[in-house]
């Protein structure tokens, strides 16, 4: 897009990332990240809590703004966009899940997975109806389709989250703890949902703390007090 | 497909069933009881209007002036730097002067009847007491087409005046005061110490309480005779076909003829003026309970800003803009003032059909109810200020619902 970037084409790349919080005693959140994440990969970013594990994520997905450096999605510098582009590129090319589901209580899981979509506003309602049902078709999630999500399971909720983060077929997933709630059989599920989605093309990241869920991820990043450092060997 | 955010405030608001359905009872009761009232108020003021315009003359012509005449000095000299004070408007005792050819002249309009009179204080003596009035001198066949006396008998007839110069008219309520009837006789006595004695051919009830304790009617003659003032009459009394043409009709006359003639509306302009008092206070405090309505929007839409955080972080880190945020809560005021409305119209139509069985008070007549006058005008007001109200109640909570940073909840959250 922009002439100036010479970089590869796709993919999400942090340059020289730093936050700090303001205040008497400034905290630096996240200390100088520089990396690219691939397009088709996936990444882990595992480190200790509070290691800035979560503050670099919401930098990359446009949730945050750095104090200095950048974030190149597809090449295109981000840090001088205003606060509606940024919310329009969320809505088009990010999708989040937290390890929290933040899903609307009064929404039946499909509403839930509708809201990005109607927000957007690109397609008729039937049309995102069953994009919507597909979604939740290829998470095994059809049948609860009219549920409300406290009838639902964590691993059911976690998966709806998943299906909302997809609704608008966006190229980068980001995903924090998204297994943090949930029990082995289903957090090793939705690292699957989510192994699949990079070979599907998207850019995946997801923040961990299990180390053995990393280890299958293709891409590792590992913080320490805000720094990447070089991943220590399993104790 | 619904707008987004009127399906997220639907839902929020059937979350909420109690809370809602009492933020809109809230407003509904407001409405109901601005219309109502208001069509009660209304409703009493036209009666009340209607009996002012059947018992007083549509226009008064009386002899005064509203200014004094130019005088000669300064019609002479018109350029004169004049400066004439203490100038009086023409001594009234004279009366109407050329009061028959001014009769004669509106006698020949159409849409109009007058009637001629001599209005003057006076004296009526009973048993030794002594009862002031205003006593008026007609002419009871001309009176009959110029006001509505005649049909405000209730007891004898006006015409019987014109077969007895020596009759007298009383407001039933003084005759009731003085303890007299039909066919008692009373002595009346003027200022100018003429007297005649009379005999009550006739009793009227106008329903204005001044009218039918103060005033009394006889013959011309016999009223220009006690006042010591032959041939002279003070007051021509009109009624127009047209009661609305009233302040257009009296200015013409008052341009033609010179003297002051007052429409009703100015000869009762202190009622006038106490029903827009009054109009003000009814407003204002059945605009109170929509305001207080307000306040219950206010603390329900709050509430749920407070309670749905985590809702608009999710919703804004999806990329929903701030603006669309704050229109959520906005269409959440806006339904509840929508519904409340409506439910606030039923209200009112319940209330009014209500006290449209209360007996008028002070009236005679058992089957006269109170008359409840509700306008699509005021369903009209009372649903814009519903609105207005829900909107502004809703505006402060919804505005901070948009500042809410999405990321210091989603930190938060575990
Ligand atoms: N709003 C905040 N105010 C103060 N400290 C914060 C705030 N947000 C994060 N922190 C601190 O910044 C550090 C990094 O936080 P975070 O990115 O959440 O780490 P992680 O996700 O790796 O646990 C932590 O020490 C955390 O306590
Ligand atoms: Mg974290």
């Amino acid at each position: 897009m922009t002439g100036a970037v010479v970089q590869e084409e796709g993919g999400l790349r942090a340059v020289d990332l730093v936050r700090v919080l303001p205040g008497p005693v400034p905290t630096v959140l996240v200390d100088g990240v520089s990396l690219t994440i691939r397009p088709g990969s996936l990444a882990a970013i595992t480190g200790p809590s509070g290691s800035g594990k979560s503050s670099l994520l919401y930098l990359l997905g446009l949730l945050d703004r750095p104090t200095s450096g950048d974030v190149l999605v597809d090449g295109a510098p981000t840090a001088g966009l205003d606060s509606a582009t940024r919310d329009r590129l969320r809505l088009e090319r990010f999708g989040f899940v937290f390890q929290f589901h933040f899903l609307l209580p009064e929404f039946s899981v499909l509403d839930n997975v509708l809201v990005p979509m109607r927000e957007l506003g690109a397609l008729s309602g039937t049309a995102m109806r069953s994009r919507a049902l597909e979604i939740l078709d290829s998470l095994d999630m059809a049948e609860q389709a009219d549920k409300l999500p406290a009838q639902l399971s964590g691993g059911q909720r976690q998966r709806t989250a998943v299906a909302r983060a997809l609704a608008n077929d966006p190229p980068f997933i980001l995903a924090d703890e998204p297994t943090g709630a949930l029990d082995t059989r289903n957090a090793a599920a939705v690292f699957e949902i989510l192994h699949g989605l990079a070979r599907a093309g998207r850019t995946v990241a997801v923040v961990t703390h299990d180390a053995g869920l990393a280890a299958t991820a293709p891409q590792r990043f590992h913080l320490v007090d805000g720094r990447l450092v070089a991943i220590p060997t399993a104790a | 497909m619904v707008p987004l955010p009127v399906s997220i405030a639907i839902a929020h608001l059937r979350a909420r069933r109690r809370q809602s359905a009492v933020s809109i009872l809230g407003v509904a009761l407001g409405v109901g009881f601005f219309i109502a009232i208001s069509g009660m108020m209304h409703g009493f003021q036209q009666y009340f209007l209607v009996q002012i315009v059947e018992s007083t003359p549509h226009v008064l012509i009386t002899d005064e002036y509203r200014a004094p005449p130019a005088q000669p000095l300064e019609v002479l000299e018109p350029h004169a730097a004049l400066d004439l004070r203490r100038v009086v408007a023409r001594d009234p005792v004279r009366g109407i002067a050329n009061a028959q050819a001014i009769l004669d002249a509106l006698e020949a309009m159409p849409g109009l009847e007058a009637a001629p009179a001599l209005r003057g204080q006076g004296l009526l003596r009973r048993a030794g007491r002594d009862y002031g009035v205003t006593v008026l001198g007609i002419r009871p066949e001309r009176e009959a087409r110029a006001t509505q006396l005649a049909g405000e008998m209730v007891a004898g007839r006006l015409d019987a005046l014109d077969a007895a110069p020596d009759g007298v008219i009383l407001g039933s309520g003084l005759a009731a005061k003085m303890a007299i009837g039909m066919g008692d006789s009373v002595l009346l006595a003027s200022p100018t110490g003429g007297t005649a004695r009379l005999r009550v051919v006739g009793l009227f009830k106008t329903g204005i309480e001044t009218l039918d304790t103060g005033q009394i009617y006889v013959q011309l003659a016999k009223q220009q005779a006690v006042q010591g003032r032959p041939r002279v009459i003070n007051e021509i009394r009109i009624r127009l076909a047209e009661v609305a043409r009233s302040i257009p009709v009296a200015d013409a006359l008052e341009r033609r003829f010179g003297y002051k003639a007052a429409p009703w509306e100015e000869t009762n302009s202190r009622v006038l003026s106490v029903f827009r008092l009054q109009n003000v206070i009814i407003y204002m405090t059945t605009g109170a309970i929509l305001v207080v309505a307000g306040f219950g929007i206010f603390n329900i839409i709050s509430t749920v800003v407070l309670e749905k955080a985590r809702d608009i972080a999710i919703l804004r880190s999806v990329g929903m803009p701030p603006a669309t945020v704050t229109r959520i809560f906005i269409v959440e005021g806006l339904v509840v003032g929508l519904v409340g409305m409506l439910v606030g119209w039923v209200v009112a139509v319940g209330i009014a059909e209500a006290l449209r069985m209360i007996p008028a008070p002070g009236s005679t007549d058992p089957t006269q109810t109170l008359r409840v006058d509700t306008s699509p005008l005021s369903f009209a007001i009372a649903g814009g200020i519903a609105l207005a109200t829900s909107v502004l109640a809703a505006w402060l909570p919804a505005s901070r619902a948009a500042r809410i940073d999405p990321l210091t909840i989603i930190r938060g959250a575990v």
